[in-house]
């Protein structure tokens, strides 16, 4: 799993059928600092309740389709985790 | 499976049911001598490892929720053991990390 802060939202009318009903979040991955690299995604929410600004963790591929079973999501970023804090060991650098 | 350590633990109550009753450990993966590469992953703990530890970490899927002991699940990261200590052989230089890659990175 991956960590990132939930940046914003997606909105699309048309979407395949498997993916009405879900909310379409936009995530910018961030290291254990807080602080952002690479390219923000757009992952469904299977907790149904992260909102902007929370730090949050997500599965990637195939599992992120399981969290929805036994329903079919065509999902392949899937946020699975609210995150309410980090502990990270003192000299955690890297 | 890759060489990391275990930096630190995320707290969450909010999450899929699946990932209850397990820690999810924060794991910086490791080059041969033991310097940091690429970015920080969530993983959840299959063996008890803690801060500090040395580990080995899986990412892919099936791997990851049976070693935690669920079925078919939303995880793709799991901490499969403690490492020791790893053996090289005499002389042996580990080649250099790929630029472009990235630890449990979907391919793009």
């Amino acid at each position: 799993m991956q960590l990132g802060k939930v940046i914003g939202c997606v909105w699309a009318t048309v979407k395949n059928a498997n993916l009405q009903g879900e909310r379409l979040l936009l995530v910018q991955p961030v290291n254990h600092r807080g602080k952002p690299f690479g390219r923000a995604i757009v992952c469904t929410d299977v907790t149904g309740s992260a909102g902007a600004g929370e730090l949050v963790y997500w599965v990637r591929g195939r599992e992120a389709a399981h969290a929805y079973r036994p329903r079919e999501v065509t999902a392949d970023q899937t946020i699975v985790a609210i995150v309410d804090e980090l502990h990270v060991e003192e000299d955690g650098d890297a | 499976m890759l060489i990391a350590r275990v930096i630190g633990e995320v707290v969450a109550t909010r999450k899929h049911p699946s990932h209850e009753d397990r820690k999810a450990l924060l794991v910086q993966p490791l080059h041969l001598d033991g310097s940091p590469w690429g970015n920080i992953l969530v993983a959840l703990d299959a063996v008890g490892a803690g801060v500090g530890d040395r580990v080995l970490v899986t990412t892919e899927g099936y791997s990851s929720f049976s070693s935690v002991g669920r079925g078919i699940s939303p995880i793709d990261a799991a901490v499969l053991g403690v490492i020791d200590e790893i053996e090289l052989l005499p002389g042996t230089v580990p080649a250099p990390a790929l630029n472009n890659e990235q630890p449990g990175a979907e391919p793009d």
